[in-house]
């Protein structure tokens, strides 16, 4: 893992919730069976309102931004692997929110399946779909590059070692389960 | 300082004498839950992690209980009920409940308290968020992931982070027009869909105490509708009574210490609180049902983990009995058990069954999660077309219920009853005698 993380993004706001991610009739894909998980990667933000741009492309199954910012409370609701999932099959390999709700960031790090971090104050309202950033993951300092605005990010704390380790089997396996 | 009923039993789960909120441990489990949306992937991870031929930690403290996608002609919903019945019998799995079988129970979180894997002092994971409503019967109970479902299968542990405990307290019995849902969509509305994000909603009073069991597992089961990790009241003479009617199993019943710390303390007059709705798309979307009386509604369900037990069908009838809905209403059990006590339970000699469909409901749907979540398109009960819905479930999402130009309001069995009548939105009060 480079210790630079750089894409387009794609700004959400409040309360997005799991539904909205995944819709509930796509719950009936495995994730476990690549072509399934391929198909639900398609789907990601299909719940959106009609309001947000399409984070995927008619006819695409990965979509052109691989960052998301959001505001309060991404990813709540059901507790559906699903959620972080589609994202990454998608091609989203960085979160980064006002906060979550538990169980996405929980899935997020345990899965090892992206990097879910937090800002310490509101940035959604100051970034707009399609901006180019950079995020680096040492000094967790993000660059908005079409702006030319920076911020800081909170460090993940303990969840960082588990999504380091690749996920919560690496983790036990390396530090145990006392 | 002394230990709230969640930390003590993470403490005494984790082995240790004290735990403080924010600390991580590793808890041993005593019921992993999983469903037909996501127990396909949590063992298609297990058998990843651990082999193709491993054996679940103890078969004993699994329980798989198919209730999502039952009634639908997808192949693969289908498929992935195909894979839990192979597993259950691979495994030889006891708390296995086959679709298509004596054994079907229906929406899993009632199916838990009624099979009696419920049981106080106890931890208990799920892949449903609303694994949270066993919070009721005084144990730690949350929503997880099929990744963190996989390691318990393999191992029986979980990390979890102490959580700090936010108080409700309900001082004085519920007048009748008032229902648990009312009270926990009042709490929601107050603190917001993220206000207890990462933390124990405790309820207690004498107003929470006045409540029996299933209207706890529905304050317990929307704590997650805050974003806290899991609800839970401490048990109490009504909670054994039930989990000893249910299950042999021992279990050790724990309470709060009198110097236990507190987040916050949020306290509540009973009598001062009246009939609630979530409003589109949010669950704290808060507004009385009386300030509503001008939305018009296409549709009522009742149903769902939250909304379709014994008690809510009851409430319900009081309001249906020898009157006629307006519009499409929807009647789906929660379970096989409470399916069956519509037939059985009567109000004045007649029977809930009778009341629902001489009051011109659609025909009584058989138990499953069905349309609270939308599902395939085919399923009992969706909003496949834009319109307006009041129901007794639990999440308003946009889309929830199918189509995203759908709207739905949440309220109490006794509200969304009095509004199929109306065909607006109506406070209970005035169909109640």
């Amino acid at each position: 893992m480079s210790d630079k993380i750089s894409g387009k993004i794609f700004v959400v706001k409040d309360d997005i919730d799991t539904d909205q991610i995944i819709p509930a009739q796509y719950l009936n894909l495995l994730p476990t069976v690549p072509e399934e998980r391929r198909k639900l990667g398609s789907y990601a933000l299909i719940g959106l309102p009609d309001s947000y741009p399409q984070f995927i492309k008619e006819g695409k199954d990965e979509s052109e931004y691989s960052i998301i910012i959001a505001g309060k409370n991404f990813g709540c609701g059901s507790s559906r692997e699903h959620a972080p999932i589609a994202l990454s099959a998608a091609g989203v390999i960085l979160v980064i929110a006002e906060s979550y709700s538990r169980i996405f960031f929980r899935n997020s790090v345990n899965a090892g399946l992206l990097f879910p971090y937090e800002t310490p104050k509101r940035i959604c309202d100051e970034m707009i779909t399609g901006n180019n950033i950079e995020f680096n993951l040492d000094t967790k300092i993000l660059i908005n590059k079409t702006t030319g605005k920076s911020y800081n990010i909170n460090p993940l704390g303990d969840a960082e070692i588990i999504i380091q380790c690749g996920g919560i089997f690496e983790y036990a396996k390396k530090y145990g389960t006392q | 300082m002394g230990m709230t009923i969640t930390e003590k039993i993470l403490a005494k789960k984790s082995a240790r004498s004290k735990v403080s909120p924010g600390e991580n441990v590793w808890v041993n489990v005593d019921i992993l839950m999983t469903h037909d949306v996501c127990g396909p992937g949590t063992i298609g991870i297990f058998k990843q992690e651990f082999g193709s031929d491993a054996k679940v930690w103890d078969k004993e403290k699994l329980v798989i209980i198919p209730d999502h996608y039952i009634f639908t002609k997808d192949e693969k919903c289908n498929r992935n009920i195909d894979i839990l019945r192979e597993f259950a019998k691979e495994q030889d799995l006891p708390y296995y409940y086959d679709v298509g079988s004596e054994r079907y129970k229906g929406v899993c979180h009632v199916a838990l308290a009624q099979e009696g894997h419920d049981r106080p002092g106890e931890v208990m994971f799920g892949t449903d968020s609303h694994t949270c409503t066993a919070g009721a019967f005084g144990e730690f109970a949350t929503g997880i992931g099929n990744t963190e479902a996989a390691f318990i299968m393999g191992t029986g542990k979980l990390w979890v982070k102490i959580p700090e405990t936010m108080k409700f307290i309900f001082e004085g019995n519920l007048p009748n027009y008032l229902m648990a849902k009312d009270l926990i969509l009042q709490i929601i509305g107050d603190i917001g869909v993220d206000g207890a994000t990462y933390r124990t909603m405790e309820f207690a009073g004498d107003g929470i105490y006045s409540l029996d069991i299933e209207e706890r597992m529905t304050l317990c089961n929307m704590a997650i509708e805050a974003g806290g990790k899991n609800g839970i009241i401490q048990p109490d003479n009504i909670t054994l009574e039930f989990v000893k009617s249910k299950t042999n199993k021992p279990f050790e019943v724990m309470h709060n210490d009198s110097d236990a710390k507190y987040h916050s303390v949020k306290t509540y007059k009973s009598n001062n609180l009246e009939p609630v709705v979530a409003k589109p798309h949010s669950p704290d979307n808060k507004a009385l049902a009386r300030e509503l009386k001008e939305v018009k509604i296409d549709q009522a369900y009742i149903g769902s983990c939250t909304g379709g037990k014994l008690t809510d069908y009851k409430a319900a009838a009081r309001i249906l009995k020898d009157k006629k809905v307006s519009v499409k209403t929807f009647i789906i059990p929660a379970t096989q058990e409470v399916y069956n006590d519509l037939k059985k339970i009567s109000i004045e000699g007649k029977t809930l069954w009778d009341i629902f469909i001489d009051a011109g409901s659609e025909p009584i749907g058989e138990p499953n999660c069905a349309a609270c979540l939308g599902g395939p398109v085919d399923t009992y009960g969706r909003m496949n077309d834009p319109g307006v819905c009041i129901s007794t479930t639990n999440r308003n999402f946009i889309g929830r219920m199918g189509s995203k130009r759908a709207e739905v309001y949440l309220a109490s069995p006794l509200t969304v009853a009095a509004s199929a009548i109306k065909g607006k939105i109506c406070d209970p009060r005035e169909y109640l005698r």
